[in-house]
């Protein structure tokens, strides 16, 4: 019988000629990518007795969650870090680079049939270009770095296929979050998912990203899209590695499969405390919003950006409202200025921030005071993540963030245009 | 052997309530995150759980983020076990990397109720609530390694110490 994309590639990974799901596998993966946490994962590493990380050349540290450094503690978490990976000999970006997720992407570090593992949940993100990714924990990746090896257990895989065309300012976005309202938080544990179908393979680099990065939000240890023509023009753009792509087979045994009809679909929206409490925006529209949030590894990208201004199109921002627009790396912020999205969101009244991952985990930039109603285009809205417990944070596209802008309320941006 | 109070929660109990994003990247010892363990689900929690409790929950219990602290927090409090219908992905590898018990017995959720009385055998592999037993399958051995050193940490320091 054949193998699916996680068990060839862990098989390959853990130089084993074939693995089960279910079977503990030690594997050396070929990126390791820390972020602010790095300070306390280098305690940990302390701890376990070793001086030097064993392969410096796999390891990647990139600062994007508190930064620039929000008080002095933060700042000192950043120091260690820094003095840390010159010791080293760390591949190293420090603030203002961009969101972890996106400048592994954007650096072409990771590609097909790589096996990165990161200390971050959204680590499933690089399954757009082809890696097999997952999170891990800080003491995992201490453990990493002093010995180059990880355990993990083979999943079972799930098959989503996408199928149909996605309506007028219908995303991606909107996608993910339908499959999560439908599947459920953890519709998807602790197994591989495999994106397929027509639409999948139409999408562009950036959509799989946002599709990848949200498949944790089922649970799911990585999400993969069978890396095409799109992936390699877009790694072959950034790096000059070449790479060894890992594929299923056709006859695969997938522990379920189900098909998705995008042709009717809503933008969506999910609403809070759960990422599965998903409904089509004509549901929740007319609600009032505080604060909209453009940015984060979700959706922060130029296509992003380019779509919030298109349904803006020349709108102020609602009085009342205030908008924010992170931009998720310093390729896309520059890209934007240069395209002069950041000069019409500032016009229209938006605040826009450096990049990294802004207020999304609630802080710093932007954090919510009780009885405040954000909406962001980011990956998660638990009770307290941007700010106060008792805020509400909504989920939805760049479009629908727009909307919510420009009149202060969740509105369908089909509306706008 | 565990015994303990239940302290009982539902579903999709997230790493952001067990211990909130705002404290992630604050430097911290364990025992200082021990007193922010579920603050923004049960305030009462931190001040009132004793050594042994057992935390009983629903389904995907850690959902969400891969901060290590909402592990670290629950077996810095003194947490004997978790014990729900199913656990996220990264927070059942962080609790065992802790070396916090973690246990899927989903009959024995539906059972007890908050401030029951719980015991956990673990060399016999048996939850045992109001006289009756609950058993669990045993603990995979790579896994019962690192609980017994108290963590991965101290699991690779012993180790990498003994191949020098
Ligand atoms: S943008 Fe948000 S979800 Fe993404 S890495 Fe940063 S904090 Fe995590």
């Amino acid at each position: 019988m054949g193998k699916t994309f996680a068990e060839k590639i862990l098989a390959q990974k853990a130089g084993l000629a074939a693995v089960e799901p279910g079977q503990i596998v030690t594997v050396k993966p070929d990126l390791g990518m820390s972020h602010d946490n790095t300070a306390a994962i280098a305690k940990l590493f302390a701890k376990i007795g070793r001086k030097r990380v064993r392969e410096p050349e796999k390891l990647v540290v990139i600062l994007d969650h508190v930064v620039p450094a929000a008080s002095v503690d933060y700042a000192q978490n950043h120091r260690e870090i820094r003095e840390f990976v010159r010791e080293q000999g760390i591949r190293f970006y420090d603030v203002g680079r961009g969101v972890c997720h996106q400048v592994v992407v954007e650096e072409g570090l990771v590609g097909p049939g790589d096996l990165a593992l990161g200390a971050d949940s959204h680590t499933p993100t690089y399954g757009a270009v082809g890696a097999f990714s997952a999170g891990i924990g800080r003491s995992e990746m201490a453990a990493v770095w002093a010995t180059g090896e990880l355990w993990l257990k083979v999943p079972t895989t799930l098959r989503i296929e996408l199928d149909g065309a996605l309506p007028e300012l219908v995303t991606p976005k909107d996608v993910i979050l339908h499959v999560i309202g439908r599947l459920g938080a953890d519709g998807a544990l602790y197994r591989s998912v495999e994106f397929a179908g027509p639409l999948a393979g139409r999408m562009t680099v950036s959509d799989r990203m946002v599709i990848a990065n949200m498949a944790a939000e089922m649970g799911a240890k990585n999400a993969f899209f069978a890396p095409d023509e799109t992936t390699l023009s877009y790694l072959s753009a950034r790096t000059d590695r070449t790479f060894a792509p890992v594929f299923p087979d056709p006859d695969a045994h997938y522990e379920g499969t189900v098909r998705f009809e995008v042709g009717e679909l809503e933008p969506q929206v999910a609403c809070p405390p759960d990422v599965d409490h998903v409904v089509p925006i004509s549901e929740i529209a007319g609600k009032r919003v505080d604060q909209v949030v453009v940015g984060t590894c979700t959706n922060g990208r130029i296509e992003d950006l380019r779509l919030a201004a298109e349904v803006m199109a020349g709108r102020p921002v609602a009085d009342g409202v205030r908008m924010l627009i992170v931009p998720a790396s310093r390729e896309v912020w520059l890209r934007a200025a240069e395209e002069g999205l950041l000069a019409l969101f500032a016009e229209a009244g938006a605040l826009v921030l450096n990049p990294g991952c802004g207020p999304c985990l609630g802080a710093h930039e932007g954090v919510l005071a009780a009885g405040e109603v954000c909406l962001a285009t980011s990956n998660r809205n638990f009770r307290g993540r941007m700010g106060s417990p008792d805020a509400e944070l909504y989920l939805g596209s760049p479009a629908v963030a727009a909307a919510a802008a420009a009149t202060g309320k969740i509105t369908d941006p089909r509306q706008l245009i | 052997m565990i015994v303990g109070r239940a302290w009982k929660y539902g579903d999709n109990v997230n790493t952001d309530v067990i211990f909130p994003g705002r404290y992630t990247y604050a430097r911290m010892e364990p025992e200082e995150m021990a007193k922010h363990a579920l603050e923004d689900l049960d305030p009462s929690f931190a001040r009132e759980v004793k050594p042994g409790d057992v935390i009983v929950a629903g389904r995907n219990f850690g959902c969400g983020s891969s901060r290590e602290q909402a592990a670290t927090c629950l077996a810095a409090a003194g947490v004997g076990a978790v014990v729900a219908k199913g656990f996220a992905r990264i927070f059942f590898r962080n609790a065992i990397n802790s070396g916090l018990l973690v246990l899927e017995i989903p009959d024995a959720v539906d059972a007890i109720q908050s401030g029951d009385r719980v015991e956990i055998d673990t060399e016999n592999g048996v939850l045992i609530h109001e006289g009756k037993r609950h058993p669990f399958p045993p603990l995979p051995d790579g896994v019962r390694e690192i609980l017994a050193a108290g963590g991965l940490i101290p699991y690779l320091r012993d180790r990498l110490a003994k191949e020098g």
